[in-house]
């Protein structure tokens, strides 16, 4: 997939750019920091397993049709909080986010529904937060974050029901 | 629960030669605890329903995934170490900082954006602006953004599966959201934590 080989690309570049600056700030900084990041690395690397390679199994018993089950053809307000509860429900990885996002748009599922469903997704999608977002991030700012985006996907539903389809 | 720092008033511009403030590494946290059980229930189910080949098969597919992420989990905690060691913490606590306005907001939607990488990257780089001084405000702005608008995750995965058009559209919706979660973020946090840990009288 080309699309994630640019990104790798992109992303140590970024890593090789930043890490120049840091070299021209003296080798100490920048072994430190080498050093530093290589710890959380360390530290990062049991849990990422555990939820990589579980993710596989809780998505294998939360059928997507279940999800897509929430997504139905209930419109309005009562359908948009039910996107959201979806989106926040849904386990796996961005294919199944997006592919229940597509299903239900084929399947006569409203717009401003389905944006709800994928950007309360994007913000608060539970395996994500507890599977990338805690071990990284102090949680307080985790669940604290997670409490302000909720408003977010209705805005988004109210955005779409105003500006229209795409 | 690592509040950034005692930030002692730093000496201008001579940010290098701090030590940096440790990030936030519990051991095994609760929310470890939670995954673990919450897979072990999962995989039991999924051996009740089908077998041990089914627990297998799941197993060697995430395995293979796993090792694709492991290097891209690398650049991600190289990348946030390096960026909290280069940032001169005072500039970063002026302008993306309690008290930086909606420029601060901007500042860490416009970062957000531009981020290369999935969640490996940007969750320690959101740490480690955090641990430089940061507030909540403007890294929510920055998580949010990353999320919303960010293209990492639009290219590699929204545009292939949901089509451009949705996906250019839903963007747009998308474009005010991570500054309004950020001046919400501000707004509640001031009210409930209303002495931010008594270090939020520099000026």
């Amino acid at each position: 997939m080309s699309a994630a080989l640019l990104i790798d690309i992109l992303l140590w570049g970024s890593v090789v750019g930043v890490g120049l600056i840091a070299f021209r700030r003296g080798p100490t900084v920048f072994k430190a920091s080498l050093r530093e990041g290589a710890m959380d690395f360390i530290n990062i690397v049991p849990r990422i397993a555990l939820g990589v390679i579980g993710s596989g199994y809780i998505a294998a018993i939360i059928p997507q049709e279940v999800i897509t089950g929430w997504l139905g053809p209930d419109s309005g307000w009562l359908g948009v909080a039910s996107a959201v509860v979806a989106g926040a429900a849904t386990p796996g990885g961005p294919v199944i986010g997006f592919s229940i996002g597509t299903v239900a748009l084929k399947s006569g599922g409203g717009v401003p529904q389905v944006v709800a469903y994928v950007v309360a997704w994007a913000l608060f999608a539970f395996q994500r937060v507890i599977l990338w977002e805690i071990p990284f991030m102090p949680a307080r700012f985790v669940w604290f974050r997670c409490a302000v985006s909720v408003p977010f996907p209705f805005l988004a539903a109210a955005i779409a029901m105003v500006i229209g389809k795409p | 629960m690592s509040e950034p720092s005692p930030n002692h008033p730093a000496p201008a511009e001579d940010a290098e030669s701090e030590p940096r403030p440790g990030r936030a590494r519990k051991p095994i946290g609760w929310s470890t605890i939670i995954i673990a059980v919450l897979v072990a229930v999962s995989a039991a189910l999924v051996w009740r329903r089908d077998g041990t080949a089914g627990v297998l098969d799941i197993l060697t597919h995430d395995l293979s995934l796993f090792s694709g992420i492991l290097p891209r989990v690398l650049a991600g905690c190289l990348l946030g170490a390096l960026i909290s060691e280069i940032l001169p913490h005072e500039k970063v606590s002026r302008s993306l900082g309690p008290k930086s306005g909606l420029m601060g907001l901007l500042i860490g939607t416009a970062f957000g954006a531009i981020l290369p990488g999935g969640p490996f990257t940007a969750y320690p780089v959101a740490s480690a602006l955090l641990a430089v001084g940061a507030d909540f405000g403007a890294t929510i702005a920055m998580v949010v953004s990353w999320t919303l608008i960010g293209y990492g995750r639009a290219v590699a995965w929204e545009i292939p599966i949901m089509g451009t058009d949705f996906t250019l559209w839903r963007i747009l919706i998308s474009l005010p959201l991570p500054v309004l979660a950020g001046a919400l973020g501000r707004f509640v946090y001031i009210r409930i934590y209303p002495k931010p840990s008594a270090k939020d009288d520099e000026t």
